[in-house]
């Protein structure tokens, strides 16, 4: 493996009731975080390519990680999102190159399907900070009851010269939605949109 | 006594490769299970509230086991512990202390005999609050390898009414542990210290 991990981390959060009514069966999402080395770090480099390949291994990895922690089968992951955050010596670039080019294929592959774009976030930042993932359905990005998001955090990371870089995963939408929208049962699935 | 109302539960799971030093044959492995429940208390003085930790044993209980399974499922690879609560603003910090007996016999009885006292701490916050939870081997509390601890938190919990209850296990030492101390290869093992 390309990728020099220093840590891996997951989450997995279950919602039993929210404002007093259960919930049931309980809303479930999971994340896998990586804390790794950043090879571009303190210089500027203007070919990220090794960046790209660490995001394809990574986008595996972490994808097979969280759904893992969900103890479900890949395809029955309902949404997704990923994130980056990059030490105080990398740039945003390097967030970019890891999320964008080749780390959907491989997420795709580990759940099945995922017509959707796979909602993303970005920062740079020091140990500690929080990444808010943003989370849509993984076929139709307008089912209006998945929009969603997790915070992950990782309280030594990312240092300096790392990155760290989050996928999560789910098995429902908001707990109590009714914003009303597109539903999941309405889903057509040829655009990735409706 | 009042019933135990769960509104979230979240599994974190560390591990740890290397720290900037040998990667670890055997990567060190810190495991968190939190659970937020309503506080039974919040907003009033009560005298008497011993009586809810008993009702926390079954909650207690699951957590642990949860824990041994995230770890992979045999208690034997557990050589570290700890346990901790965060109080919603209307509560008291005695409210958290509520979590010392449930806390600590939920995890020796599921780990068997472990003899040293379970570290903790507790304080009052509000939602997001972090709480470094203390850990210590299972069987002497003086083995220096692995005095450790776990950050973990969730950005929605503990609300005001609520109580953030976490119990931690890990699988070994500090992952370059090189403080000397006593090693838990000459724990005696008979008073829970050394």
């Amino acid at each position: 493996m390309k990728t020099k991990i220093r840590k891996i981390v997951t989450f997995l959060e279950e919602t039993h009731s929210e404002m007093g009514r259960q919930v049931n069966p309980p809303t479930r999402r999971a994340a896998a975080a990586a804390v790794i080395e950043n090879p571009y770090a303190g210089t500027y480099v203007e070919d990220l390519s090794e960046l790209m390949e660490i995001g394809e291994e990574l986008g595996g990895l972490l994808t097979e990680r969280a759904v893992a922690a969900l103890g479900i089968p890949g395809a029955s992951a309902e949404s997704y999102g990923k994130a980056a955050a990059v030490g105080e010596n990398g740039e945003l670039e390097h967030a970019a190159a890891i999320l964008h080019p080749k780390l959907g294929t491989p997420v795709r592959k580990a759940l099945g399907k995922g017509a959707a774009l796979i909602p993303s976030s970005k920062k740079r930042g020091g140990p500690g900070v929080a990444l808010d993932i943003p989370l849509g359905h993984k076929d139709a990005a307008f089912v209006r009851s998945h929009f969603d998001g997790m915070e992950v955090r990782v309280n030594d990371a990312p240092r300096a010269n790392e990155i760290l870089v989050a996928i999560a995963v789910t098995d429902s939408g908001r707990p109590l939605p009714r914003v009303g929208g597109l539903t999941k049962s309405q889903i057509k699935g040829e655009d990735g949109l409706r | 006594m009042p019933e135990v109302q769960l509104r979230k539960r979240v599994i974190i799971v560390e591990e740890v490769f290397h720290e900037g030093g040998p990667v670890a044959a055997l990567p060190l492995r810190r495991a968190a299970a939190v659970a937020v429940i309503h506080n039974p208390f919040a907003g009033k003085y009560v005298p008497e509230i011993a009586g809810f930790m008993e009702d926390l044993n079954p909650l207690g209980l699951e957590m642990a086991k949860t824990l041994v399974a995230a770890l992979g499922g045999d208690p034997k690879i557990v050589e570290g512990y700890g346990k901790g609560a965060i109080v919603g603003q209307a509560g008291e910090l005695e409210h958290g202390a509520l979590w010392h007996v449930p806390g600590g016999y939920a995890m020796r009885e599921i780990l068997g005999n472990a003899k040293a006292i379970v570290a903790s701490t507790k304080k009052v916050g509000g939602p997001g609050t972090r709480l470094d939870v203390p850990i210590t081997h299972i069987n002497a509390s003086y083995v220096r390898s692995h005095f450790d601890s776990m950050e973990v938190g969730i950005a929605d919990a503990p609300k005001t009414n609520e109580i953030l209850l976490a119990l931690v296990m890990t699988t070994g030492p500090r992952v370059h542990a090189r403080v000397g101390g006593l090693k838990a290869s000459e724990i005696k093992g008979q008073d829970g210290l050394r």
